[in-house]
């Protein structure tokens, strides 16, 4: 019945060939250094990078040495050329990470951050060498009842803003201000939330690293004692609201939701939702009263 | 686009400054507006930088109100505008004086008494950043400057008064007394600046028939009226874009890659490949940018090229302009030189008025326009790519290279960056020829190179001379270290570049010789210190200038310089740490090995090469 | 879902999300998705980024339009006006497909003399829109490679609904936009599984699968699968169910997670109506209103994450839907208290030990529906229909067959709707001037059962926003309380001004009901083809009662 199968208008790629630590990989044309890591099962640490947003290399945690480069390149944003000699782990690429991590550790809160302590101790960072030094240290923001900002945990990964802005949700009420270690991201002169352009559809807190923006049912929870992710569960289903379909991952701990994701990797959403997706759950788990 | 603007209202006078950037308002808002969306804003995005600096200049301080108006016309988030405003030095986002006196407390400076007279001004006015009330005067208040690239006339000073119109004036020579003036009475009561050729010893006190060397590039410094066109053309003007137009693009680029000129900006980079390869890309349009954001601390060579014979730019650029496909260049010039920038506007407008730019430059069939962006206080602006964001109207971040700017450059287009020097050099390439120019210098390095010598020497300036002459030479050209002085060392290319010992100034002064001696030219800083300098307190000045002209963007640089700093802090001034020289060559690697751009890059060579070849700090 | 399954045989938009970032031009016709769709519009923002251009038509200048490279306001009600002249212009213009209209469509001759009329003058004159402005669109539309026409409740919620979408499918079908990758028709349902739900023959015309009532061969599928005689006749949409109760033909009413008493048009009525029923059982998660009318309240699940299941998107995509929670109290999930219920009423055949088992069932008798396997459902994130195959999927877009080769292999052409224009009902006079349309805001859905719970900082409660200047000549102020009252009943609201109102247009929500029921001010004036009532358009008078309130009223 149909005649015409195309379905995408992407062109054909070529294959492109790369070395990965003495290894041949091939990928397709116009694929990161990180993707080849990837398909070569390299496993290459990522603070800054999110695979729903054009990558910023801002943190340089995941440099490699590139034959012919006077210095690293950062793997999550540099494509593979041909015959590319890429080298992952090397003095060079060890100390830089070591480096980063110390740096970040040393001025930034990194207690929420996934995986960091595993990789301080891979690479042997001590971020406590450098004394009593500047630090982002600052009051956590609570200037709505849905999430919390605390950038005294921010490592400056411009995720947030580029998720508030042209990537995905377009809405800008956060950007980067100031400059050098005085950087923060900010809404206009640092107005509070309710009175900047935030629409609450919690795609930032979707995509940071270190748990700087979290959801209040967690920050509480956590504030409480009572987080505990090895007791949650997470469960994919579709947003009750409206009739676009998007795909929700509720995350469940004693039988009440703490927490809505969406999955990166559905072209649907690509890991946005909008408030009522993000927030709207509350009314199941307030209604016990009202049903009989 | 459904932004969201501040509450605030604008005033009058905000809404005035704006209407003379953008034009009185004929949007329409509300239900009347039909037209719009993110292309129109896109279209509109790089009047940001221009707009921010209309309300800076009008009223002293970008205010809510009036960055919500801005952001209203151009449909910019105010969120973006904010961050943008908070990136330059010279915007305020806070309501303060009108009149601020910005004293110059960088390296130059630092080693002609800055630090004394620093500290003579808090003493009168109080803590910088704040109304000068202490000593009654709440319409002023004074702050400490990087490089106001004044250094042949160190220590320095720049006044900015808002109003209507914004009065600007330099103090040369600087006194408390003289700052003491500006703060109280304001830029009326500022002696005369001394015309442009006074930056350049050469033009006015040679030293002997025999011995000056011909000027190529500053040859009409001085000879000149740089505001008149007429001039310009009587003392040889436009006859290198005749001689380019009558050779054709394609052997102008040829005469440029004969010549052997690299860039000048630091990189050395072959001009002629850099051209060619703009020339070649398909995409179009093409864009050319003049780099004039000369802010390495001891820099100030272009500043006198853009005072004193501001049409030799303009020529160079149509010149570059007509090679390579552009048919708009613009030049961004950095914000603490007013002289300079009122020089070029007007040399722009009367080339234009007469036909020199525009849609048939002199009738030879070919378009070609420049637009004046002025910088607001970011060095890092003259990055090649993040002054592409800076005239985008972003925040002046570097970009990642690969793309390189001749595929990926401004707005997206292949663009020719080069910096003010580098296109000077083209006017004799195109009256001799390429491979004549490329006789002068040595073999590695052709024709002639400007340097700004500046500190510890009797007579400091912008002097030419051929590459191969030696440091020596030239310290000897600028007169020598000050009777009862000794020459301690000299910080060869500026805070990015590195220090010689005074026994090594026999190194000539070529890419290839001062790669062979492990150091660098960078911009042309020589920057002499002698026996009385201290050395700490000149460090940690170095180390100050990367923490505060970081960009912040990527990790190693926005925390290693912090950290560098902190360090040194402890090194020089508290309890010596053994681990800490440890700790500087750590942050130091990370930096040079994993910045985003030259800047953290280089952020560790001042200070690694005190270390190593100066031995201070052991 | 009417208008395209009249036109192309299947009620479903044509295109995929995804295909809208690779468009030339957008047109957002009486849709807000910005607001009511926003991770759809992300897609738009894409295609945007790309270097689509999106024409809004709009009355209000909403979110939506503020993104538009240009805004078209016309009046409430004259969308078909608006249609007929870009249609005219095209024609006009000679932009008009011609190889797909000869080949792939019928009725163009017809629909060319029903257009003829709509010059651009004047439908400047009857819709509002600047003529300039309707050329452009027309011109951008006819000379994009590929465009997409996407509406919402904008166009359908009239009481000609059915004849707006037509007119809107008369301009893809002019162009050829429609049957290729990213041109396409695209409805954007207002909820999560209004396309399920028709695709499942919750319509009055169709079994599962859009297979036709009517057709013997199609019941009878069903009647031997299911082992019982499915009438053959049409059943009622809910407009003719409120209709039967009032000429009291319909008695009992079986309500499933609907809130008639307070989502329908002139609410006092409605409820008035469901008073009359001799019986009526209300299954829904919360007590609502209409579940307080009830005689028997049966507390269901919140389907989406108390059950298994599946629901359809606009982009016909079938997909799962899992429990993640332990129900409340009672509470069971619809289709448990379905099959108990049937158990009850003496069918104890009825066994489906779980949802996949109904599912399955589904898939034996829907062609469209077959290759959807739970397991693939998991696997692909989703599956759009047709998936009548086990092992392939078909192309992102439907109707691919107009374009085939072979006139034979192009099925039935896609007629043009030679619709006529109609204003609204509700008549604009001197006693009442301003003409209310309705619609959503980000953070509400619906009547707010569900959405109240969210502490949302921007949720200012319901308003009548007005348009500045008329506010002033009427004396009110930001703030200030207003009666405002149409020809079916009146309500008290805060005035709000908002200076994206046209003169003479004024803007409520209905999802605040329980302190403001707007739809005590709504038409009941439904399309005859769709049932659909005429939300957004009523004539209302406003009067200001009292100086400003201190505080607006707060959401639930």
């Amino acid at each position: 019945m149909n005649t015409r199968q195309e379905t995408s208008v992407a062109a054909p790629r070529r294959a492109v060939m790369v070395q990965i630590d003495g290894d041949e990989v091939k990928v397709p044309e116009g694929s990161t250094i990180l993707d080849a890591c990837t398909a070569h099962g390299t496993a290459v640490p990522t603070l800054c990078y999110g695979e729903t947003i054009d990558p910023v290399n801002a943190c340089r945690l995941c440099v490699v040495e590139v034959e012919n480069n006077r210095v690293l390149v950062p793997s999550c944003s540099r494509k593979v050329e041909p015959g590319m000699v890429v080298k992952t782990d090397t003095a060079r690429t060890r100390h830089s990470r070591k480096m980063v991590l110390e740096l970040l550790g040393s001025s930034v809160d990194l207690s929420t951050a996934p995986r960091v302590g595993e990789w301080m101790q891979q690479y042997g960072a001590d971020p406590t060498r450098y004394g009593v030094g500047a630090t982002v240290a600052q009051p956590v923001k609570i200037d709505n009842e849905l999430y919390v900002r605390d950038y005294a945990k921010c490592i400056l990964c411009y995720k947030c803003v580029d998720a508030c802005g042209t990537e995905w949700q377009n809405t800008f009420a956060i950007a980067v201000s100031g400059r050098g270690f005085d950087v923060r991201i900010s809404t206009e002169f640092d107005v509070e939330l309710p009175e900047s352009a935030c629409v609450y559809c919690g795609n930032c807190i979707a995509v940071c690293p270190t748990g700087a923006l979290m959801f209040t049912t967690e920050y509480d929870m956590r504030s409480a004692g009572t987080w505990d992710e090895s007791v949650q569960q997470q469960t994919d289903t579709v947003c009750p609201y409206c009739g676009v379909g998007c795909n929700l991952t509720l995350h469940t701990q004693d039988n009440t939701i703490v927490k809505v994701t969406s999955p990166f990797d559905r072209s649907l959403t690509s890991g946005n939702l909008c408030i009522k997706g993000r927030f709207g759950f509350q009314h199941v788990q307030s209604r016990g009263d009202t049903v009989r | 686009m459904d932004l969201r603007f501040p509450q605030a209202e604008p005033t009058l006078s905000e809404v005035q400054a704006l209407d003379v950037v953008l034009a009185p308002s004929t949007v329409a808002e509300g239900w009347q507006r039909q037209h719009g969306g993110a292309h129109r804003a896109r279209e509109l995005r790089h009047l940001l930088l221009p707009s921010l600096h209309a309300l800076q200049a009008r009223v002293g301080w970008i205010s809510p109100g009036g960055l919500g108006e801005l952001c209203r016309r151009l449909d910019v988030p105010p969120a973006e505008a904010y961050g943008v405003a908070t990136f330059y030095a010279m915007f305020i986002t806070e309501q303060r004086p009108t009149r601020v006196v910005h004293v110059c407390a960088d390296l130059v400076c630092h080693t002609r008494g800055a630090g004394a007279l620093l500290d003579a001004v808090e003493a009168e006015f109080g803590a910088p950043d704040q109304a000068c009330d202490q000593a009654g005067v709440g319409t002023a208040f004074w702050k400490p400057s990087p490089c106001l690239g004044l250094c042949e006339r160190a220590p320095a000073a720049l006044i900015v008064e808002a109003g209507d119109p914004a009065h600007e004036a330099v103090i040369s020579m600087a006194t408390v007394a003289d700052i003491s003036v500006a703060v109280r009475q304001g830029t009326h009561a500022v002696a005369a600046e001394a015309p442009p050729e006074a930056a350049v010893p050469q033009t006015v006190s040679p030293f002997g028939a025999g011995t000056t060397p011909e000027l190529v590039l500053l040859a009409r410094v001085g000879k000149v009226d740089p505001l008149s066109l007429d001039d310009f053309r009587a003392h040889g003007g436009y006859l290198a874009l005749r001689a380019a137009v009558a050779m054709g693009p394609t052997a102008v680029i040829r005469e440029v890659t004969d010549s052997q000129l690299v860039g000048r900006g630091g990189a050395a980079f072959p001009a002629g490949r850099k051209w060619q390869a703009v020339a070649g890309q398909p995409a179009r349009p093409h864009y050319l940018v003049c780099n004039a954001d000369e802010s390495e601390p001891g820099t100030f060579k272009d500043r006198v090229i853009l005072e004193g014979d501001p049409y030799s730019v303009i020529e160079a650029m149509t010149i570059a302009g007509y090679a390579t496909g552009c048919e708009l260049g613009f030049v961004y010039i950095r914000g603490e030189y007013p002289r300079a920038l009122s020089h070029l506007q007007i040399a722009i407008d009367a080339a234009r008025h007469r036909g020199f730019l525009g849609p048939d430059v002199m009738g030879l069939g070919f378009a070609f326009d420049i637009q004046v962006v002025r910088g607001a206080g970011a060095y890092i602006c003259g990055e090649e790519t993040a002054i592409f964001a800076s005239i985008e109207g972003y925040r002046g971040e570097p970009r990642s290279k690969p793309p390189y700017p001749v595929e990926v450059g401004l707005f997206g287009k292949p663009t020719l960056v080069n910096n003010v020097e580098t296109l000077v050099n083209v006017l004799p390439i195109m009256l001799r020829g390429g491979p004549a120019f490329a006789a002068i210098g040595t073999t590695g390095s052709s024709g002639t190179k400007l340097f700004c010598v500046s500190g510890s020497v009797k007579t400091a300036g912008v002097y030419e001379v051929p590459f191969g002459a030696t440091l020596r030479e030239l310290l000897d050209m600028a007169g020598g270290v000050p009777a009862g002085r000794s020459l301690r060392a000299v910080l060869l290319g500026g805070a990015a570049g590195s220090f010689v010992r005074a026994d090594e100034i026999d190194v000539a002064l070529t890419f290839e010789g001062v790669r062979a001696a492990g150091t660098t030219l960078g911009s042309g800083v020589v920057l002499a210190l002698d026996d009385s300098v201290d050395l700490p307190t000149f460090l940690r000045r170095i180390a100050a200038f990367f923490r505060d002209e970081s960009c912040g963007q990527c990790v190693p640089c926005r925390v290693g310089t912090v950290r560098q700093e902190e360090a040194l802090v402890r090194l020089t001034v508290g309890s010596r740490q053994a681990h800490d020289i440890q700790l500087l060559r750590d942050v130091g690697e990370v930096m040079r090995d994993a910045s985003i751009c030259g800047f953290g890059q280089s952020a560790w060579n001042a200070i690694e090469s005190a270390i190593d070849r100066l031995g201070a700090l052991t | 879902m009417v208008g395209l399954a009249t036109v192309f045989g299947a009620g479903g938009g044509t295109s995929s999300y995804r295909e809208i970032e690779d468009t030339d031009v957008i047109v957002l016709w009486g849709s807000n998705a910005r607001v009511a769709h926003p991770i759809f519009f992300h897609h738009v923002l894409t295609g945007i980024r790309k270097g689509a251009k999106l024409f809004v038509v709009d009355p209000r200048r909403t979110e939506s339009a503020r993104w538009a490279d240009r805004w078209l306001g016309l009046h409430v009600g004259s969308d078909i006006a608006l249609a007929h002249a870009i249609g005219r212009e095209i024609i006009a213009a000679g932009l008009h497909n011609r190889a797909f209209v000869e080949g792939s469509t019928t009725g163009f001759d017809d629909y060319r003399a029903a257009v003829e009329p709509w010059t651009l003058e004047h439908a400047e004159a009857v819709t509002g829109v600047p003529a300039d402005a309707i050329r452009e669109l027309a011109h951008a539309f006819a000379l994009a490679d590929r465009a997409q026409m996407c509406w919402t409740l904008g166009i359908t919620e009239h009481h000609n609904g059915v004849d707006n979408v037509l007119s809107l499918i008369n301009l893809n079908l002019l162009c050829g936009h429609v049957g290729r990758y990213a041109a396409g028709i695209n409805p954007l349902r207002g909820q999560n599984n209004v396309q399920g739900g028709g695709d499942m023959g919750a319509i009055p015309n169709k079994l599962p699968g859009f297979q036709d009532i009517l057709d013997d061969a199609a019941r009878h599928k069903f009647d031997t699968a299911w082992n019982c005689t499915i009438p053959a006749h049409h059943g009622w949409h809910l407009t003719q169910m409120f209709e039967a109760m009032e000429r009291n033909e319909l008695r009992a009413l079986y309500v499933i997670g609907e809130n008639p008493a307070q989502s329908e048009a002139d609410s006092g009525h409605a409820i008035h109506i469901l008073e009359g029923l001799e019986h009526m059982v209300v299954q829904d998660i919360f007590m609502t209103r209409t579940a307080q009318l009830a005689d028997v309240v049966l507390p269901a699940t919140a389907a989406w994450c108390e059950t298994e299941g599946t629901v359809t998107n606009s982009e016909r995509r079938v997909q799962r839907i899992r429990k993640a929670l332990d129900p409340p109290g009672d509470a069971r999930d619809d289709a448990a208290i379905i099959i108990d219920l049937a158990h009850r009423l003496g069918h104890p055949e009825w066994s489906y030990p779980d949802a996949e088992s109904i599912w399955n069932e589904l898939r034996s008798l829907s062609p469209m529906h077959t290759g959807m396997s739970y397991q693939r459902l998991a696997d692909l994130g989703g599956i759009q229909w047709p998936c009548p195959s086990n092992d392939t999927l078909e192309p992102s877009y439907l109707h691919g067959r107009l374009w085939a080769e072979d006139p034979a292999d192009r099925g039935r052409r896609a007629p043009f709707s030679p619709v006529p224009w109609a204003g609204p009902v509700d008549q604009i006079t001197a006693e009442f001037p301003i003409r209310l349309t309705t619609g959503r805001r980000l953070d509400s859905y619906n009547t707010g059962v569900q959405t109240g719970a969210i502490a949302s900082p921007m949720r200012q409660g319901e308003t009548l926003d007005l348009n500045p200047d008329d506010a002033m000549r009427l004396g009110i102020d930001d703030g200030d309380m207003v009666r405002i009252t149409s020809r079916r009943g009146s309500i008290e609201a805060p005035a709000r001004f908002d200076a994206h109102l046209r003169p003479g247009l004024a803007f409520m929500t209905f999802h605040f009901p329980d302190e403001i029921d707007v739809n005590v001010l709504t038409i009941e004036a439904n399309d005859p083809k769709s049932g659909t009532a005429e939300f957004k358009a009523s004539a209302i008078r406003v009067d200001k009662i009292m100086s400003r309130v201190p505080s607006p009223v707060a959401g639930t």
